[in-house]
């Protein structure tokens, strides 16, 4: 079991992987190290009892016999470093000459290299030597003496037994740190995510400050967490809005049924009270619609409708569409703006928006009153209705949007209190926001939204060519 | 009209039935998707109203969807509990003509119905809207009754455009907010009234009869005076 755990482990893994690595590295500089080292002496051994050979051959060929023992005498007198060794005997294995009191018995094979164990001038040490037959029964033998160079391999050879095992050391050391290091770096986001898994919803992955990856990424998760929050509080509140605020237009329906049902003298009346039900039952309909569409804007699936959209004809529209209410109600409706306003984002909602806002206005404007629907484009797209009603107080503006509020001004006008959450929502949605002003006297509701952007690209962008502009091609 | 209901739903099938029936249709009834599928394909119908999520394996869009692949243009309204904007979308890119979201009301689902059989005759572009003494010229876009030019708005204009289009037929507040106002949410103040009778005001006040009637919980409806 813990077995598996820890292979299933991605921390042991990474150490595992580094531990690995290590070795393989340490590994192939030791081989090089070996390489470069006690193979070049041998090398230089094997070179130097080469030439040696080759310049023995040669004194055979020209002087045969005598001069080769000649030669053979004034190299070992010669020799400084006292590593040579010659060795001359008949067919017999007789010493003719060289430094060697026998010939060494294992070495018989033309060709072959040697490594043994020689007796010299009293000494024991330890020489690698070739053989080579010469003609009439002769045969020569040229070694080096290796003693010094084999002391020398020899430590190489700890040194690098020695590194094996320090490198393991390290390997174990610096693997065990790296998965720590990936421990402490997950236990972070781990320990966030149980704390919020547990309920705690407001507990967010700490940031080292160094804003490395695993920063990015804990920036990352808390911006979801901060998303999923406000989504969970807005279903919260729509739950608690449908508990508590639909409660009173269904008791309404209900009582009047039952009061019918109950106390309905003659058919009309039954009629009658069954038809007011119905359009209370409407009422609360249209609510959950509104709430819907709110949840619907929230949530953000819709911003894959957005489009670039002119606004002004769109203002027009309303301003049109509110223009003959007002007027019926004695008040004016003052419409201003721009030749174009050009936007980007969803045309039914925002003109669902802008409508909200006329609707109101013209709803809690007094007789007599203006209300002004204007637009501006500056460093962002302005659109702002005025009205010269009540207005919202101050500490109410907050409370404003929030679904199902209704300020006290507002108590004795028909509405849902859901109108203004609906602009909220759109106005976020596009990534601008809903500001509540005085209006001295009145309220001015300040819709603003970012411009375009990349004008060149969204607006200015060459139609593709059709087919007229293919040079030769008949239209 | 010969109209095929497919609604799975016994209570809300039974009502539209009956309402349909009262108002002087034809109706045949499926409860489930396939027999709907086999009635839509095997018989001939002036309408069909469809709800989307059936039993028996076959949902209404795939209906419309099978309907259409067969060049079947019976007009079609979708009548579903599905609500949101895209559900719509998708209703109206399957195929169909009309899409009236649950729970909704009966003079709605006539008028909405009614209006389908119109749409589905196609006939060729008409220049001229007449009813009785009432014309409207598409192209030079004026109106006229009795011979005598009416001084109309364009927004005023499409609306009467609209209802004479209809004429004979009951138009709800939605659908003219949806016609001539291309507005698909339910603005709370009754705009649409103040725009009706503001055209009544132009077109049948100075004249003795009154052309726009208004039908009580339902809408308005154009039509020539009945003797």
């Amino acid at each position: 079991m813990i077995d598996r755990g820890l292979f299933r482990s991605a921390g042991f893994r990474f150490g595992a992987i580094y531990a690995l690595l290590l070795a393989i590295s340490a590994t192939a500089l030791a081989v090089f190290l070996w390489w470069a080292t006690a193979g070049l002496l041998d090398r230089q051994t094997e070179a130097a009892i080469n030439a040696d050979a080759q310049g023995l051959a040669e004194r055979w060929t020209d002087g045969g016999l005598p001069a080769l023992v000649v030669t053979i005498e004034d190299r070992l007198a010669q020799n400084i470093d006292d590593d040579a060794i010659y060795l001359l005997a008949d067919s017999n294995m007789k010493r003719v000459a060289g430094n060697l009191a026998s010939w060494p018995p294992s070495v018989s094979e033309a060709g072959s290299w040697y490594e043994l164990p020689v007796a010299r001038a009293g000494m024991k040490s330890l020489a690698n030597v070739q053989c080579y037959n010469l003609a009439g029964g002769f045969h020569l033998l040229i070694g080096r003496d290796v003693q010094v160079r084999a002391q020398l391999r020899k430590m190489l050879t700890d040194a690098l037994l020695w590194a094996v095992v320090v490198v393991f050391l390290m390997a174990t050391v610096g693997a065990l740190v790296i998965r720590n290091l990936f421990r402490r770096t997950l236990a972070n986001v781990s320990a966030t995510a149980t704390a919020i898994a547990g309920g705690d919803f407001a507990q967010r992955v700490r940031l080292s400050g160094r804003g490395d990856e695993f920063d990015q990424v804990a920036e990352v998760i808390n911006d979801m967490l901060d998303r999923i929050g406000r989504l969970m509080d807005g279903v919260r509140q729509v739950s608690n809005a449908i508990a508590h605020d639909l409660r009173t237009p269904i008791t309404r329906a209900r009582t009047r049924l039952e009061d019918a049902a109950i106390h309905a003298e003659t058919p009309d009346d039954l009629r009658a009270a069954i038809e007011r039900a119905t359009v209370d039952l409407d009422g609360i309909v249209a609510v959950f619609q509104a709430l819907l569409r709110i949840a619907e804007i929230e949530a953000g699936s819709r911003r894959s409708s957005f489009a670039r959209v002119d606004l002004a004809p769109l203002l027009a529209e309303v301003a049109d569409l509110y223009g003959a209410v007002a007027e019926d109600r004695g008040i004016m409706l003052e419409f201003q703006a721009p030749e174009t306003v050009p936007a980007y984002g969803d045309k039914a909602m925002i003109q669902q928006a802008i409508a909200n806002l006329v609707d109101n206005a013209v709803k809690f404007s007094p007789e007599g009153g203006v209300v002004r629907l204007s637009a501006d484009v500056s460093s962002m797209i302005f659109v702002a209705v005025g009205d010269q009603g009540p207005g919202i107080a101050l500490d109410e503006r907050e409370k404003a949007t929030d679904r199902f509020y209704r300020g006290e001004s507002a108590r004795s006008t028909p509405g849902s209190g859901l109108g203004l959450s609906l602009v909220l929502a759109v106005a976020r949605l596009h990534g601008g926001e809903l500001r509540l002003e005085d209006n001295r006297p009145g309220l001015r509701a300040v819709l603003a939204f970012p411009l375009p952007e990349d004008e060149e690209n969204l607006g200015l962008r060459p139609k593709p060519r059709q087919g007229p502009a293919v040079p030769g091609n008949p239209v | 009209m010969r109209i095929l209901v497919v609604e799975d739903d016994k209570d809300v099938a039974g009502f539209v039935v009956r309402g349909l029936r009262e108002a002087g249709h034809v109706v045949e009834h499926a409860d489930n998707g396939r027999d709907g599928l086999f009635m839509a394909a095997s018989e001939t119908f002036d309408a069909m109203v469809l709800d989307r999520m059936l039993p028996g394996g076959i949902d209404g869009l795939k209906i419309l969807e099978t309907l259409r692949g067969q060049k079947n243009t019976v007009p079609v309204l979708i009548l579903s509990a599905m609500a949101e904007v895209d559900d719509r979308v998708k209703g109206l890119k399957a195929g169909s003509d009309d899409y009236l979201t649950k729970p909704f009301a009966f003079a709605e689902l006539l008028a909405r119905v009614e209006a389908l059989n119109r749409r589905g005759k196609g006939e060729g572009p008409v220049t001229k809207l007449v009813v009785e003494d009432l014309e409207l010229d598409l192209l030079s876009r004026q109106v006229k009754r009795s011979g005598q030019k009416i001084d109309l708005q364009p927004r005023e204009f499409r609306l009467l455009e609209y209802l004479m289009r209809h004429a004979g037929q009951v138009v709800t507040r939605t659908m003219l907010l949806e016609g001539v106002w291309d507005y698909h949410f339910d603005p709370q103040t009754n705009v649409i009234d103040v725009h009706v009778s503001r055209l009544r005001q132009k077109v049948d006040k100075p004249f003795p009869t009154g052309l726009i009637h208004t039908v009580r919980n339902a809408g308005y409806m154009l039509r020539a005076e009945q003797a």
